[in-house]
């Protein structure tokens, strides 16, 4: 006996929701990045449920897709970070306010 | 049976681990919380029949994408989140959001629940590496070279953000300063200027 399809989903959705109040509540460029890796793996959670419910492999390729773009997204949102933290020498994101006024 | 008390065992850890990591001030109490969460979606991977995803999950996420992380939290030297100051009516806003998000989960849930029983169609092939690999390179060949083009484009962007403009000139000031400086000051002035 399994867990049905839907106990994965509200797992998934939990982990969302906890993702998107983190992305809200955190101040630092890091924590935030961390938040979205959160919502992304959540993402993938109910892309493999489906892929196991209905024996369908689509769903595995995806993640990998996602997969992908999430180590893309890595690569690029770090080396921003780390050009924002030379300029301002912090990664709190209510310093990033220079094009203000 | 036993899948399912694996189930919840690991969605409990998952779930534990995430909070921890919205929890903690500290970016770096953050991240290895984040691994937790990593290796239990893992390990429920496993449980839906997925080892080449779960193979997959620990390699990249664990492995690659959080030592990049922890290596610019050790990189900057960073301190704790400071509380919020401005922007209070945030919390209202994250609270709301996620209030309505948990809302539409549960719904979900029981929409599902309540759906006409599906019957798990069991294909054991599903999930392997041979079925994964042989739709990857035919079916879906365009996306993974649109794949492969992104991580290009992510590439080339990582190298131009992390170049510095005001980069000293080495070579320059090298064939300057022979001329008029003796070799060992000069070995020292190069090793102090790298």
């Amino acid at each position: 006996m399994e867990p049905s399809l839907a106990t994965y989903l509200a797992l998934s959705g939990i982990l969302f929701t906890i993702g998107t109040v983190g992305v809200i509540f955190k101040r630092n460029a890091l924590g935030m990045f961390m938040c979205i890796e959160l919502m992304l793996n959540a993402v993938n959670l109910t892309f493999v449920a489906f892929s196991r419910y209905y024996a369908d492999v689509t769903g595995q390729l995806f993640v990998f897709m996602v997969m992908s773009v999430a180590a893309a997204e890595a690569a690029v949102g770090l080396g921003i970070i780390i050009a924002f933290f030379r300029n301002s020498l912090s990664i709190d994101t209510d310093d990033a306010s220079i094009m203000k006024n | 049976m036993a899948t399912t008390a694996l189930f919840f065992l690991f969605a409990g850890l998952a779930i534990a681990s995430a909070i921890s990591m919205v929890y903690h001030k500290n970016p770096l109490y953050s991240a290895i919380s984040l691994v937790g969460v990593f290796i239990a979606l893992s390990c429920i991977y496993v449980t839906l029949a997925a080892p080449f995803i779960a193979a997959v999950q620990i390699l990249i996420y664990a492995g690659a994408i959080m030592v990049l992380v922890v290596f610019v939290i050790m990189l900057l030297n960073l301190d704790d989140d400071k509380p919020l100051n401005r922007l209070r009516y945030l919390y209202a806003v994250g609270g709301g959001l996620g209030l309505i998000l948990l809302v539409q989960t549960f719904f979900i849930f029981y929409a599902v629940m309540r759906a006409p029983k599906q019957t798990v169609k069991v294909d054991e092939t599903v999930g392997k590496t041979l079925s994964i690999g042989t739709a990857m390179y035919t079916e879906y060949l365009l996306p993974v070279e649109i794949v492969g083009i992104l991580l290009l484009m992510a590439l080339v962007g990582g190298v131009i953000l992390a170049r510095r403009l005001d980069a000293p000139k080495l070579e320059l000031i090298v064939n300057n300063e022979l001329e008029r400086r003796h070799e060992d000051e000069l070995k020292d002035e190069f090793r102090v200027r790298l």
